[in-house]
């Protein structure tokens, strides 16, 4: 809502001292948005006049139609001699009154006029566009052009105030609870209240008794329109326009002038919040009449829309059919016409008889009809918030008073009022609520006296019987009351306490797991980056995903921003992979990436929600599992990516490339954090290189394990270098690598309360051995059984050389060993720790064909 | 070794002589000295206290005299001894101390050659920054709560008071989610009840069914909305939420808990909020909070002379909304409105990093670049 200074003035006599700003403040701490305070014509600085035009003559020879104009400004020249001024713009004519700024004057913006040599002419000031005068649309003044102002004016008359150009405009965002403040009288009541001054009400008009000659209306549905009253006016001139002061409100207001008749309804509308339409009487066939529209009825809106209705659309009839869409738009069937001046007689043809309709119209079925045709319009805007039923009548009278005022009417006796009864709304509330609310004792009195300002009735003592005002719909409960007294005794004057909660348990397991991932990821180097869950469907072909993999099911959105990435993640690379191509595409090369974040999996089919729970109540756990059921499943992934150089090359020595046993790495390294072995075995699946998968997996406790099993083994993700196909089709660097886990199954398979290890002083016996075996055999099972058979004295083992060459023979891998043995109650013998190091071996040998070398 | 000889003069005895024994003793000093390194030092020290030495010698003449010239001599040596192997010890500590010098010297290295062998890494500044405000909350006695961030309606929206009729319901914000069926009728995806939530507040509601009152949470987590990325807009962001509901909650605790949180958060003094009247459904009464502006304190509010560009020279910079939890709300959840009441705000964490740190595009915060993250650290 756009509310010129000016224009609030009329009804709140504010000090003339006070500036937008010190309005704007008041009106902020009251609860109303002030976004802006324009100032209009700022820096403006006159002569500014209105000048007749008295000859034109075409200059010739330029790219573009020069005229050179001599204009009569009155005395305002100091000379009284027609003044020669040089224009480019073409929409005027001898006769014509236009605006002139003279040399000395200052437009907005800086720009000073001064006496020039143009076009080879001296140009002595300039006839201005509204642009130029910082006015906003000035199409009814002239469009594009130049302003071509009403006749009556005189020549030499100052223009800053004839076009009322210096002004402030506040410009307020209006909250869905205060549809009052869409008009001038609501926010004149509230700068009325927050200056302690009183308001001039424009609603306070008289009006003439309803009578049964007004025009016909007939109301079929009175839960969508309980009030509306129609007038009717006759002999309108169809060549009266809009007086200065009219047009100049409706564009400081943010309105595009139209016509005489349109104008004064938005005007009254912006006065008083009522929305009000005229009809060509001539064009509404017998009696009026509001309705729901049938399924499919076919209508045509003012702006040249064809719109099929729905059964819940409110329309306004005549004996035809829709006329209107109740409280949205009105019919293109009974637009005021627009005046046509003939050209041969000079007599202006347009619309002469109106009927005005000020109805209240139910909020939802004009918030659906509005959302469903996607037309939003001020009406709408103004009715979807609440519109005070109360100021129907008044808002139709002061429509007539201005068609009569300004376009020579003539008021019909008839005035048709059909009203449903309503009863006004109360509310119980104890006095002292608003205390117990705000944290502050304002007291009985205060409460009342900032509820009576509010408009409201109250009676009562400890507890209050509050009838609010009819422009209130939303003062709907006791908190709304409340915030009433609060917000008018001030939000700033609120004390700060702080209350006690009890003792808290910090943050749960799964919270500390979820930070200790993300610090010992980027204390290995892993930046985190964390990535959008748009995904195009296409990419789990680019990932080599086969065709029945479940990560191909996907939640997909109805409206997503791209059409190209309408389904939600179901892993994390390709966010991922993105985010590293990105960095590398901006010179980053050696990259270490990780995210972690949710991934969606469609809920089983059949589970939509029959209808939604009521809100009235707490919902029963039947309901929520319904609810719940509808969702998909969301678990918590953690995923790695890299390329390039995992060490750099520098003054110590040669870099390192990243790859798959870093990945793998960082896959042990979120385990750890965990406290979950990480079962790492080889691996096949669509996004990795076959041979350098490794499938990662950990054991889970469940139910049905065998006493002393360490339960389940539960596939947790992958790891490793990525397929080289997936690399090309995804335009990565070469061996680019990743890993993925399910941070939630991690999390689960937790070894919870570390043991402490008893711990042996006696020496450590150590004892290599290399072992050759098939180059398939996984090192991992060597390992497994050399521990399995090397029994108890084993402190520790270490892989610490894989090698392979031609004396081992073909298709052979030595593993060399570091194997450490030690008792906790003696030294071992040398003997002692050959024959647990043979056993390992032995074991070893039988399980998978190991050979110990050079033996 | 020679046997006692009581009838021996020591006098006659030529290597027990005092003079010979002095000189001895100062051959040896001057040997000491003159040895120019530790190796010369060694063999002085062989030639001056080995077991072939004069000294050496020397003393093995003792034990043949007689018992008062074996007093007389054996002090004689013993102090010359003393003197040499005291002379020894400084001169070796001496070039001890000159070679480790030396050594220590040519081991030297340039201790600014740079480390960046492995680069470091870094968390995302909206992890830290929303970590740190749980952080303190969660001393205040507050629980962290997160919830599923494709959601019901009914908990994004009906539970909250958003009625169906609602704008904020409208297309224009929310996404919606298809239906499970949707692919094989055709139809009715929209009517599918889920959304990506639109905001937090559905963990809230979620927390006010699971728990019993009193409920202190604070819910952090990624929401979205259907803006198109650009410097100020991302469709998917973060927000922090926080709910009390317990007996006797008023906004001057809501004030003192925003207080507080600033406080903590941009430190040092005159940090407080500034509570707007507004609306939300979800609240009544409801308010907009502005923080004074951490950078200027509000000394650049009409001073011209000190602009400031954190908060335009408004002194206050807009954090986010709050308000009274709706009884409406607490209706939904189970909770009595009429013995329970609470309040609640929320705010973006991408704003709060844009003024806390300067991040002058929303992109940086959202397109992963490593550079932008790195200096970030573990913690903000």
């Amino acid at each position: 809502m756009r509310v010129p200074l000016s224009w609030l003035r009329e009804y709140v006599d504010l000090p003339a001292t006070e500036t937008g700003r010190d309005v704007q403040a008041k009106l902020v701490s009251a609860g109303l948005e002030v976004e802006t305070v324009e100032q209009l014509g700022a820096g403006l600085k006159g002569p500014l006049v209105v000048g007749k035009v008295l000859t034109i003559e075409e200059l010739e020879g330029f790219k573009k139609p020069i005229r050179f104009c001599t204009v009569d400004v009155g005395t305002a020249n100091g000379t009284g001699e027609p003044q020669e001024i040089v224009c480019g713009a073409r929409n005027f004519a001898v006769g014509d009154k236009v605006v002139v700024v003279l040399p000395g004057a200052v437009l907005p913006g800086g720009f000073a006029i001064a006496a020039r040599k143009t076009y080879g002419k001296t140009s002595h000031g300039m006839i201005c566009s509204g642009d130029e005068l910082g006015m906003g649309d000035s199409t009814a003044l002239g469009g594009d052009g130049i302003i071509v102002l009403p006749p009556e004016h005189e020549a030499g008359t100052d223009a800053v105030e004839l076009l009322e150009l210096v002004d402030e405009v506040l410009d307020i965002a209006v909250t869905p609870d205060r549809g009052y403040c869409l008009s001038m009288r609501g926010v004149a009541r509230e700068t009325a209240t927050a200056y302690g001054l009183p308001l001039r009400d424009p609603a306070l008009l008289d009006v003439p008794a309803p009578n049964s000659f007004g025009y016909p209306v007939r109301i079929s549905d009175p839960a969508g329109c309980d009030r509306f009253t129609a007038r009717t006016v006759t002999g309108l001139r169809p060549d009266a326009r809009s007086p200065l002061w009219l047009l100049r409100r409706l564009q400081k207001a943010g309105m595009r002038p139209i016509s005489l008749a349109v104008d004064i309804t938005n005007y009254v509308m912006l006065e008083l919040g009522q929305p009000l339409h005229a009809y060509d009487r001539s064009r509404v066939q017998g009696t009026i009449g509001v309705r729901r529209a049938e399924q499919g009825e076919k209508f045509t809106t003012l702006d040249g829309a064809k719109r099929v209705l729905d059964a819940e659309d409110l329309v306004i009839t005549d004996d035809r059919g829709a006329i209107g869409l109740a409280g949205v738009m009105g019919g293109a069937n009974t637009e005021i016409a627009d005046t046509v001046v003939d050209a041969a007689s000079g007599e202006a043809q347009g619309t002469t008889d109106v009927v005005i309709e000020a109805a209240h119209f139910d909020p939802v079925a004009v918030a659906r009809t509005a959302r469903r045709h996607k037309l939003s319009s001020e009406a709408a805007r103004r009715f979807e918030r609440g519109v005070d039923p109360q100021a129907a009548s008044a808002a139709a009278q002061r429509t007539v008073d201005l068609l009569v005022l300004l376009a020579g009417g003539t008021a019909e006796a008839g005035v048709t009022e059909v009203i449903a009864p309503s009863a006004p709304h109360t509310i119980t509330m104890p006095a002292d609520h608003p205390d117990r609310v705000a944290g502050v004792a304002y007291g009985r009195e205060t409460v009342v006296r900032r509820l009576q300002q509010v408009g409201c009735d109250v009676y009562g003592q400890d507890s209050l019987t509050v009838t609010v005002p009819s422009w209130r719909p939303d003062l709907a409960e006791i908190n709304d009351l409340a915030e009433e007294v609060i917000r008018l005794e001030g939000y700033e004057n609120l004390p700060s306490t702080l209350p006690k909660p009890p003792a808290g348990r910090g943050l749960s397991g799964r919270q500390r797991l979820h930070r200790r991932v993300g610090r010992a990821l980027a204390g290995a180097g892993y930046v985190e980056a964390p990535t959008y869950p748009f995904v195009a469907e296409q990419v789990f072909d680019q990932l080599g995903l086969d065709a029945d993999d479940p990560n191909r099911r996907v939640v997909k959105l109805v409206n997503p921003l791209s059409d190209e990435e309408p389904a939600l993640r179901t892993t994390l690379l390709p966010g991922l992979l993105a985010t590293l191509r990105r960095n590398d595409g901006r010179g980053s090369h050696d990259l270490a990436l990780f995210e972690t974040g949710l991934v969606f999996h469609p809920a089983a089919e059949g589970t939509a929600l029959a209808s939604a729970p009521p809100v009235d109540r707490r919902p029963t756990d039947e309901e929520l599992a319904a609810l719940d059921a509808t969702l998909p499943e969301q678990p918590r992934h953690v995923a790695a990516v890299l390329t390039g150089a995992r060490e750099q090359a520098g003054w110590w020595g040669k870099g390192r490339p990243s790859d798959w046993a870093d990945a793998v790495e960082a896959a042990r390294t979120v385990a750890r954090e965990a406290g979950a072995e990480l079962i790492v075995q080889q691996g096949q699946y669509g996004p990795w290189h076959p041979g350098r998968c490794a499938e990662l997996s950990v054991y889970l406790e469940s139910a049905e394990a065998a006493d002393g099993s360490r339960g389940d083994i539960v596939p947790v993700g992958h790891a490793g270098e990525l397929h080289p196909r997936v690399i090309k089709a995804l335009g990565l660097p070469a061996r680019t690598c990743a890993m993925e886990l399910n941070l939630d199954v991690l999390a689960e398979a937790g070894e919870g309360v570390v043991r402490a290890p008893r711990i042996s002083t006696f020496p450590v016996a150590t004892q290599d051995v290399a072992l050759v075996v098939d180059q398939d055999v996984p090192a991992a099972v060597v390992e497994a059984y050399l521990r399995d058979g090397a029994g108890e004295l084993l402190e520790g083992i270490r892989l610490f050389d894989v090698f392979t060459g031609e004396q081992l023979g073909e298709g052979k891998k030595s593993l060399a060993y570091a194997l450490r043995f030690r008792a906790a109650d003696r030294t071992l013998t040398v003997e002692e720790a050959s024959a647990a190091r043979d056993a390992a071996v032995a074991r070893a040998a039988e399980t998978t064909g190991a050979v110990l070398r050079g033996a | 070794m020679s046997a006692p000889n009581k009838s021996y003069d020591p006098v006659e005895v030529e290597a027990l002589k005092p003079e010979v024994i002095e000189r001895m003793r100062d051959e040896a000093l001057a040997a000491f000295a003159a040895a120019a390194d530790l190796d010369r030092l060694q063999e002085a020290k062989t030639a001056h206290t080995g077991g072939t030495s004069p000294l050496a010698l020397a003393n093995r003449e003792i034990g043949a005299l007689p018992p008062q010239a074996k007093a007389d001599a054996g002090k004689r040596v013993g102090m010359a001894r003393g003197a040499v192997n005291k002379a020894l010890a400084a001169r070796q500590a001496e070039l001890e101390a000159e070679r480790d010098a030396r050594v220590l010297v040519e081991e030297a290295v340039d201790v600014t050659l740079p480390h960046d062998r492995v680069p470091a890494g870094a968390r995302h500044p909206l992890t830290t920054l929303s970590e740190r405000i749980e952080d303190i909350f969660v001393a205040m006695g507050y629980a962290v709560a997160e919830g599923p961030e494709v959601e019901a309606e009914w908990f994004n929206f009906d539970a909250l008071n958003i009625g169906p009729d609602h704008p904020a319901r409208g297309e224009q914000d929310t996404f919606f989610v298809e239906g499970a069926d949707a692919a094989s009728d055709g139809g009715s995806a929209a009517d599918s009840g889920v959304v990506l939530r639109t905001h937090t507040s559905p963990v809230q509601i979620r927390s006010l069914i699971d728990r019993e009152p009193p409920v202190y949470v604070i819910c952090p987590g990624r929401v979205y909305r259907t803006d198109e990325l650009d410097a100020t807009h991302t469709p998917v962001f973060h927000q922090v939420e926080l709910l009390a509901v317990d007996e006797g909650l008023t906004m001057a605790d809501l004030k003192g808990t925003l207080d507080h949180m600033v406080q903590e958060l941009f430190g040092g003094e005159g940090m407080k909020t500034r509570l707007r009247p507004n609306f939300f459904p979800f609240t009544e009464p409801s308010a907009e909070m502005d923080m004074v502006c951490y950078v200027c304190r509000g000394e650049s509010v009409g001073n011209p002379d000190r602009p400031c560009r954190t908060c335009s020279s408004e002194g206050w910079i807009e954090l986010g909304g709050c308000g009274m939890v709706n009884p409406k709300v607490l209706t939904a959840c189970g909770v009595d409105p009429e013995k329970y009441s609470g309040f609640a705000f929320g705010f973006g964490i991408e704003r709060m990093l844009m003024f806390r740190h300067n991040v002058e595009d929303m992109r940086d915060m959202v397109e992963g670049d490593v550079r932008f993250t790195r200096p970030f650290g573990m913690e903000i």
